[in-house]
């Protein structure tokens, strides 16, 4: 499995033909206390760097954007209960939605960790 | 937003940078939006103290050669009955253009010897320069730059700051503890000169602070010694406001508006409903017998998804009406909204529905305050 990242903030997980997305931990940092998310339905389309979710904080509300194209499989069910998971565990347990790839060579010009550290580094 | 280059710096950047704030511009100045976190600030206001940085706002003196023609003076440009403000009584008021809509509301003092003006910062520059081309001559107003606004807020506001030493400046004045809401004077704290008025924009018992820029970092570090006072910014400080139902200037009032429509008609006072005399009176007057055509309410927002200022509201296919606050009520925990809507659909308990990114969600008229007021009011027990 390999994770890429967005100049956006956005983290996707890629295995095979299939996708997990998520916001990074500097995103929520940057956002505050999350309350809600506005999740993509399964099967819906999305296309690399359009919109996808919306992502809700105290003061206001934040697009999150596809990092690729790509058929939305599954939102994560828990952030209804509990949008804080955003917040203590943006990289894992606060993942936003899996899709399936529609073009793998998308990845191609998304970030590997120490590229988006650095960029990060560089805000 | 303006770039962080063009943003005028506070007399407690420094502090606030130090705390760990993050800063955002705001009114043309470097203010502090949070601290640890909104909800964590909001919370511990509404259960501790919660220490504001308000110094963006304007402090304005009214002096002249009597306190009735400066009283005079106001109620050519507010509806207030500032003849009648006794001393060290504090009033909420509107700044209104000629035909009566709101150019900013405020806050004023009757010092015993002037009045004393808080407006909001965005607005200042202007209200100033409306005051003054409106100003008779012998009349002064003077600009307080040289003095920081801080505000204590919270129930336990009135515990940290009766352990200060402050003296009455003067032997007319109410004792410190015994200085009910809407009420204010001045002491001294180290021979440092503070008006202090209990009031606030929080729905919480507590104190505004006003202090010399040469003084602001020590009273504020001398404040955030007390174990119950925290640092909180302006986040916090608009999810608060919008829970006690109090109105934001430039978002739920502004110029179009009229006191009547903002339901503030609380803040044209009895003799002014009867003589007029005060900007738009026709206008306000004929509005406060025969109604208006849209009223500010208050909305409950079903689910958890926040509605924000620009939502529209309907009624079936009709609009009747558009937020101007909403988000997340973090005392509550749900949303909640201000909105202006038809006065037909303006009754509490009204359904209506909300739009939100092409959805309708539904939604409730009521009554404001959303949370509770915890204000300790003349004639209230301690």
């Amino acid at each position: 499995m390999s994770r890429f990242y967005t100049q956006d903030h956005e983290w996707i997980d890629v295995a095979g033909g299939e996708a997990t997305v998520g916001i990074t931990d500097y995103a929520q940092g940057q956002l505050g206390d999350v309350v809600f998310v506005d999740l993509p339905d399964s099967g819906r389309a999305v296309s690399k760097g359009g919109e996808a979710a919306v992502v809700e904080s105290v003061k206001a509300a934040s697009d999150v954007y596809a990092p690729v194209s790509g058929t939305v499989t599954e939102s994560n069910p828990a952030l209804a209960d509990d949008p804080s998971l955003v917040n203590s565990a943006p990289e894992g347990d606060g993942w936003f939605f899996k899709l399936t790839l529609s073009d793998a060579s998308e990845l191609d010009g998304l970030m590997d960790k120490a590229a988006y550290d650095a960029f990060v580094a560089s805000l | 937003m303006a770039d962080d280059a063009d943003l005028k710096t506070l007399p407690l950047d420094a502090l606030h940078r130090r705390l760990g704030a993050r800063m955002v511009g705001f009114a043309g100045y470097a203010m502090p939006i949070q601290y640890e976190g909104i909800i964590a600030e909001h919370l511990w206001t509404r259960e501790h103290a919660g220490l504001f940085d308000v110094s963006h706002m304007g402090q304005l003196l009214v002096e002249g050669p009597s306190l009735a023609a400066a009283a005079e003076w106001l109620e050519s440009l507010a509806p207030g009955d500032f003849k009648a403000l006794q001393p060290h009584r504090v009033r909420y008021s509107l700044l209104l253009s000629d035909n009566g809509g709101i150019l900013d509301d405020l806050m004023v003092t009757n010092t015993g010897k002037s009045f004393y003006l808080v407006v909001n910062g965005a607005t200042k520059h202007a209200d100033i320069a409306h005051m003054l081309a409106r100003k008779p001559a012998g009349l002064h107003l003077h600009h307080m730059e040289d003095h920081a606004l801080l505000a204590l807020q919270g129930p336990a506001a009135v515990t940290v700051m009766s352990r200060f030493a402050l003296t009455p400046e003067s032997a007319d004045q109410p004792a410190f503890a015994d200085l009910k809401f809407m009420a204010g004077a001045r002491w001294l704290w180290n021979g440092v000169k503070l008006g202090i008025t209990r009031s606030g924009y929080t729905g919480e018992d507590g104190y505004e602070i006003s202090v010399p820029n040469s003084h602001a970092e020590a009273l504020a570090e001398a404040l955030l010694a007390h174990e119950e006072v925290k640092p909180i910014g302006l986040g916090a400080r608009d999810s608060l406001r919008l829970e006690a139902g109090l109105p934001l200037y430039g978002h739920d009032l502004d110029p179009e508006t009229t006191p009547v429509e903002a339901d503030l008609s609380f803040a044209i006072s009895k003799r002014r409903k009867t003589e007029g005399g005060f900007p738009g009176a026709e206008r306000i007057l004929d509005q406060l017998f025969n109604g208006v055509p849209r009223k500010r309410v208050g909305l409950a927002v079903e689910g958890r998804m926040p509605a924000r200022e620009g939502a529209t509201v309907w009624v079936g296919g009709e609009q009747v009406g558009v937020l101007t606050s909403g988000g997340f009520a973090p005392s509550l925990n749900v949303p909640i909204a201000m909105a202006y809507v038809a006065t037909a659909h303006s009754a509490d308990g009204t359904a209506l529905e909300v739009e939100v990114r092409g959805k309708r969600i539904a939604a409730t008229v009521v009554p404001m305050p959303f949370k509770q007021k915890n204000y300790v009011r003349e004639g209230d027990r301690k």
